[in-house]
């Protein structure tokens, strides 16, 4: 507020000097916001007038032959936002300008076009754009992110899609949406994030921990997510998009409504609805694979350039329909689903959504508040609340059908308070805090044991990143981050359990109540991680860019590995956590070549993750019951080591053509055992071929080619006695299903009219020849191949 | 200093939310309503005489303890005997019967009495659908496929082998008698060990 006034009383303090001939003079300096280091070749405009002058080396410039009055002013600097001052001209007028000198520091006040800036110098870092989002609009958020090289997803089904960034997923995969850390029980598999990709404006990946103000336990990676920038001016704009999707025979439709005001107020309003009903295969229907999305959300707050707040609430609901086929009671039911060669329920089509299926609800709230600090840098201060319910329904016996089988609520505070100290031309750095408290509470009206218990965490972190330029072509950053995390749990165990377990021996204090068959134990464990990272980037200007990261970084366990126990159905497994996982600690060394030509240009990505006590999910033996055997999948933890590399290059052939290529290969090793790692993405590889016409209505047309080898690396299959064939079996389900190779098309075309109103239509379609196939990271691929033939229509309207 | 008291107010907020939220309160217990623990096949012989019964108890569920197997005597040779399958939820005290849910469910359950090539033994349905009232309706189903609640044993000449016992939940029906026909989710599978004698 102060700076506010100061700056006003210097626009308005005339020098002396009285004139009514119009000979009046207006002097200044135009500088740096945060160094004042003085702007050369800065233009200044009257507006209304054709003069223009430009700041000499001093930053100084003179406007003569004025009348005395009221002036508005555009200030331009190649490197900085246009910036619209009003100034009263009476004599002699001198005036200060500070305009916001660096790029990166803008994104609050400008319009980022295309352009998405960077979070990270020296990681690998990739983006996604507006327009390929919104090509994605009636899909997910795993489904456009795969277009990124080194980014695969490990599926349930088409509905249900996780990330997954050099070959890790869930927990070691952070999601900011809108700069909050998605808390959503991203522990299960069969657990997609809870966004709806229509809210997000530009989306980075960090292909590593080294963005540590997002958090420390990023082994995988960071997905951020962003809205794009309102502009600070009285306007009101707006888009909508219906598409059409021919598997599942719906659609989808989104609105995004923005108001903005030149004194720096805006509001902006969005919403989607998707509906879907089964999902097809090319030779069957995928019975039970409809899905109903509905997301929304409103923003309002105040931009300005010395400070802002913004206060946000999103909500977010997706039922969705899981495989019908694949639940199953026990190993026998299993082995018969993937000899069947096809789901063994097959009905007609349907829009109905019908057990076994997931309901969940994710509610988002935000308040942030920024201020910048002359000659200092910028504070953000942050509190957001986040409230996630999930139920799951499953084929149930008795009148159970509408009875969740899980039902759990999971509510995050957040409060968090950085400040980005960026006042020097050379180095940057930014320190800040984070406060968290979540808890979850697991429903026992389900009547079904819980399989996550009922909690409270506490999380405490603090980080320092700093960066300095080293020379024009070098700069360096490093960073350090430590968390605390405690987790509070109140869990039953059955006593049968707790003695197989052997926690007997070790955990016997934790014990508050024997109820006989049961335990109530309270498990407190208190963990504290470090990491640290640091890196360069050389950028040369005959346009290479050499990157170069090492990455030490610290996840502790999550709920699920710590006390996960009990019978999946969906999965037909039994899943046993450990008290004793610790956690889990990762150094990986990237690189990154980029290396651009006139008509072409490639991207060289290695990367080694070497990970020690890494926690992974396995099936390692097969327990009996009155139901049946069932293989028993545990966390053990183990020293692992993920080698991949990502390529990508592209080719201008002529104006209108373009080639983009794309290899991505990763290598996971259990390096204690030397065995292969399970759920490692296959090697794939994909190419795509554009032609684009801007002359007719930028027509657009691309031809998609995409290669999954088969996955040769993965654990061994274990046998299991089966009791319906009274002998040992193979359980196949390690198998990796055969390489496939999928083509798509897609199609754009754009029609401006009157008054900004420009409508876009798009045809995509994808598995165009209907291949039948079946994919490693698709976990319903014991039961049924993967979808067929797509065809998606897509209207645009910008107004 | 506006900004220091706004900093220290948003702290004190956010430390009161977490000094305030927990409670010492314990989770209820959850004990299962669906398991089965139980199966109990009483095999009584046509004509008088003792009844067999045949017992498979699993009272950890889906626990690692294996269920308890237990077998009253042997078969006599050339017999026919009448069965009956009573399945408990023993986590439940007293004892809950599963069968009312499995007789209101006729339609979407069936047994299947599978005995291996060196038991002299044949089994037949002895119930089909609408000996049982359906719990949607309140009427007895109308449609007549086995559902196998009670059923018959036929002996022949001594031998040992096994009889394996399997409860699927919406099988396909009607089938060929055979699991892997009938497909659906299976809710219990025991195989017994039997002396005919």
């Amino acid at each position: 507020m102060k700076i506010y006034i100061f700056i006003t009383l210097l626009l308005l303090i005339p020098l002396y000097g009285v004139s009514q001939d119009c000979n009046d003079i207006l002097t200044g300096q135009v500088m740096d916001y945060h160094n004042k280091t003085p702007l050369e070749n800065a233009s200044i405009q009257i507006l209304g007038n054709q003069k223009i002058v430009k700041t000499d080396n001093k930053g100084k410039f003179q406007i003569p032959s004025l009348c005395p009055g009221l002036y508005e002013l555009e200030i331009s600097h190649p490197e900085c936002t246009t910036t619209f001052i009003k100034v009263e001209v009476d004599g002699i007028t001198w005036i200060d300008i500070k305009l916001e000198h660096h790029l990166e520091e803008l994104e609050e006040v400008k319009v980022v076009g295309d352009a998405v800036a960077k979070k990270t110098n020296s990681s690998l870092e990739e983006s996604l754009k507006l327009k390929t989002l919104e090509q994605y609009s009636s899909g997910s958020l795993g489904d456009a992110l795969k277009e990124l090289s080194g980014v695969s997803s490990l599926n349930t089904g088409a509905n249900i899609v996780k990330p997954a960034i050099h070959g890790l997923n869930g927990s070691r995969v952070l999601i900011l949406n809108d700069g909050v850390r998605m808390q959503d029980m991203e522990w299960g598999d069969e657990h997609a994030p809870n966004i709806d990709i229509n809210a997000a404006g530009t989306i980075s990946v960090i292909k590593g921990a080294s963005a540590l103000l997002y958090g420390g336990d990023a082994i995988g990676g960071v997905i951020v997510m962003e809205q794009a920038r309102i502009p600070a001016k009285d306007t009101l704009y707006g888009k909508s998009i219906v598409n059409g999707v021919s598997n599942g025979r719906g659609g989808n439709i989104t609105t995004e409504l923005i108001k903005a005001f030149e004194s720096g107020w805006y509001l902006r309003g969005q919403g989607s609805y998707k509906r879907l009903g089964d999902h097809e295969a090319p030779d069957y229907v995928l019975s039970n694979t409809g899905v109903q999305e509905i997301g929304a959300s409103l923003q309002f707050g105040k931009q300005l350039f010395t400070w802002g707040w913004d206060a946000k609430y999103s909500y977010y609901n997706s039922e969705i329909a899981v495989l019908r086929a694949s639940h199953i009671g026990n190993i026998d039911d299993l082995i018969r689903g993937i000899n069947n060669g096809q789901p063994e329920i097959i009905r007609p089509f349907t829009y109905d959504i019908q057990n076994p299926r997931q309901e969940v609800t994710h509610h988002l709230g935000k308040l942030k508040f920024y201020k910048r600090f002359e000659g200092l840098g910028k504070w953000n201060v942050q509190y957001d609340y986040q409230n996630n319910r999930r139920f799951e329904f499953d084929v149930r016996r008795g009148e159970r059908d509408n009875q969740a089988s899980i039902d759990l609520e999971l509510t995050t505070h957040t409060f968090s308070t950085d400040f980005k100290w960026d006042a020097k031309e050379l180095y940057e750095l930014q320190f800040g805090i984070l406060g968290r408290f979540q808890e979850n509470f697991a429903n026992p009206t389900t009547g079904v044991r819980r399989l996550i218990p009922d909690y409270e965490k506490y999380d405490f972190g603090a980080f320092v990143t700093g960066e300095y330029r080293l020379t024009d072509e070098i700069l360096v950053d490093a960073g350090f981050r430590y968390d605390f995390n405690r987790i509070d749990a109140k869990k039953f165990y059955q006593t049968s359990r707790w003695e197989e377990r052997g926690y007997d021996q070790e955990f016997q204090d934790l014990i508050i109540n024997d109820l006989g068959t049961q335990l109530l134990t309270n498990p407190i464990f208190d963990y504290h991680n470090f990491s640290t990272t640091f890196g360069a980037q050389y950028a040369e200007n005959s346009g290479s860019v050499i990157r170069i990261n090492y990455a030490i970084s610290q996840r502790a366990p999550n709920p699920s590995e710590l006390f996960s126990d009990g019978l999946h159905h969906s999965a037909a497994r039994i899943e046993l956590g450990d008290l004793r996982i610790k956690s889990e600690t990762s150094h990986k060394i990237s690189a990154s070549y980029q290396q651009d030509f006139n008509n072409w240009g490639f991207t060289l990505e290695p990367y080694a993750n070497f990970i020690q006590d890494f926690i992974l999910l396995e099936p390692t033996s097969v327990e009996f019951t009155i139901r049946g055997a069932f293989p028993v999948w545990e966390y053990r933890q183990t020293n692992a080591r993920l080698l991949g590399v990502d390529t990508a290059a592209y080719i201008d052939w002529t104006g209108n053509w373009r080639t983009d290529h794309q290899f991505s290969l990763v290598k996971g090793t259990d390096t204690e055992n030397n065995s292969a790692l399970i759920n490692i993405p296959a090697a794939n590889f994909r190419n795509k071929l554009t032609f684009v016409k801007p002359e007719w209505n930028n027509f657009e047309f691309s031809l998609e080619s995409q290669y999954v080898f088969e996955q040769n690396e993965h654990p061994d299959n274990i046998t299991a006695f089966s009791p319906e064939q009274q002998q040992e079996v193979v359980l196949e389900i390690n198998t990796p299903p055969e390489a496939y190779h999928l083509l798509g098309v897609s199609s754009k075309m754009e029609f401006p009219f009157k008054n900004n109103l420009k409508l876009t239509t798009s045809l995509t379609v994808s598995n165009l020849l209907d291949t039948n196939y079946r994919d490693y990271l698709n976990r319903q691929r014991f039961f049924a191949d993967d979808l067929g033939r797509n065809i998606i229509l897509q209207l645009k309207l910008n107004y | 200093m506006k900004t220091t008291k706004f900093l220290s107010l948003a702290l004190l907020t956010g430390t009161l939310l977490v000094g305030c939220s927990s409670d010492d309160n314990d989770p209820e217990v959850i004990n299962p309503e669906e398991t089965i623990t139980t199966m109990n096949v009483t095999l009584t012989p046509q004509g008088g005489g003792t009844a067999i019964t045949l017992q498979s108890q699993d009272l950890d569920g889906d626990g690692p303890n294996p269920p308890m197997i237990s077998i009253s005597g042997s078969l006599a040779e050339n017999t026919v005997y009448d069965g009956t399958v009573e399945l408990l939820n023993e986590t439940e005290t007293p004892a809950e019967s599963i069968n009312e849910e499995i007789e209101g469910e006729a339609a979407e359950h069936q047994f299947f009495f599978i005995p291996n090539n060196t038991l002299n033994a044949t089994i037949a349905y002895d119930d089909d659908e609408s000996d049982y009232v359906s719990a949607e309706t309140g009427v007895n189903f109308t449609s007549t496929n086995p559902v196998g609640i009670s059923f018959t044993v036929t002996t022949t000449d001594a031998s040992t082998g096994t009889l394996a016992i399997t409860l699927r939940h919406e099988p396909k029906k009607p089938n060929d008698g055979t699991l892997a026909d009938a497909g659906g989710e299976t809710d219990i599978t025991q195989a017994f060990t039997l002396v005919i004698e």
